[in-house]
């Protein structure tokens, strides 16, 4: 049902199929941008998780690691890598949540209850995201 | 159908449940893991590789980085399957996506392995 390798297609460029949705060409609701950053947001994380593991790695591999780990976070470029998949992580991981929370069936009856938890989502990240970057960088 | 085999597990719906219950695991592991470093702030080594060593600990770990495997697996093959389609990017499409779908699938057991090696390989005393 997924495949389209027996269809017999033009190349992109000659295809003049209409396409439904030209979604570069109209202006969206906050929760079609709540949905697709929570999309950018996994994929990132599907590369933070290299980061991760090796902060985590770094800090049980022995104390002069672990202190190497602590002392990582005085360098900018390390601060940035961290602070770009922490900062992921804690958005995807809100949107995540609302998402679940919807799948249960509330908030999802009307589309003024999934625009309100799409701000309250948002809301919500940029608090966690303020955190993260007050830890990386301020503290 | 050479374009499913590469979804976790074979059917939209298992793969929906799947995405729920290890969203879930990676939400109790990461609450625990930020109380726990919010509680000890001056955490040392000795205490960090205590924790991680015990085994309902490694248990944890295990099941987490499971979760992220089979979560990140159905999540990256869901974006695959949308953009790298023949109208987005021609007729080389399905064997371009399936090239990348094993890319994924690689970096993803890497991912599991190297979890397992840091667990298991978790020294106390340095
Ligand atoms: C996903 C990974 C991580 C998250 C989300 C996270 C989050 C946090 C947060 C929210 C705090 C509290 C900051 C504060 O109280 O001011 C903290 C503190 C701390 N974290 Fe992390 N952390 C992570 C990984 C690590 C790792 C791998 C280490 C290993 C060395 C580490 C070492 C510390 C230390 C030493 C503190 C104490 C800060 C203090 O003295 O207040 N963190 N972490
Ligand atoms: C570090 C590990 C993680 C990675 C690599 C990751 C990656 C992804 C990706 C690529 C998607 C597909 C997005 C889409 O199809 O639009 C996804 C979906 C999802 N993620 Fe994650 N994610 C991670 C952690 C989490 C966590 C901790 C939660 C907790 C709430 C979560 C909740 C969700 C949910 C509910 C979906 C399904 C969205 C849908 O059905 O449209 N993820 N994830």
């Amino acid at each position: 049902m997924y495949s389209d390798n027996h269809i017999k297609v033009l190349p992109a460029v000659d295809n003049k199929r209409p396409v439904n949705l030209d979604i570069g060409s109209i202006s969206l609701p906050i929760t079609s941008y709540v949905s697709i950053l929570h999309r950018v947001s996994g994929v990132i994380l599907f590369f933070a998780v290299a980061v991760f593991l090796w902060l985590f790695d770094a800090s049980l591999s022995s104390p002069e690691g672990f202190e190497s780990v602590k002392a990582m976070f005085a360098n900018p470029v390390c601060q940035v890598i961290v602070w770009g998949s922490l900062a992921a992580l804690a958005y995807h991981v809100v949107a995540g949540v609302r998402h679940l929370i919807m799948d249960f069936g509330v908030g999802e009856d009307s589309f003024e209850s999934g625009r309100n938890s799409a701000r309250l989502a948002l809301g919500v990240a940029i608090v966690a995201i303020a955190l993260v970057t007050g830890w990386i960088f301020l503290w | 159908m050479v374009t499913t085999v590469t979804s976790l597990g074979r059917s939209g719906l298992s793969d929906w449940l799947i995405q729920r219950v290890s969203a879930f695991v990676m939400t109790a592991y990461l609450i625990f893991i930020v109380g726990y470093l919010v509680m000890n702030p001056e955490l040392t080594y000795a205490q960090w590789a205590q924790l991680n060593q015990a085994l309902p600990m490694r248990m944890f770990s295990l099941l987490t980085i499971l979760s992220i495997a089979a979560h990140a697996w159905i999540g990256m093959w869901c974006v695959l399957t949308d953009y790298v389609t023949v109208r987005l990017v021609g007729p080389k499409a399905t064997a371009i996506r399936i090239v990348f779908q094993l890319g994924m699938i690689a970096i993803t057991l890497l991912y599991v392995i190297w979890a397992i090696d840091i667990l298991w390989g978790i020294q106390v005393n340095g």
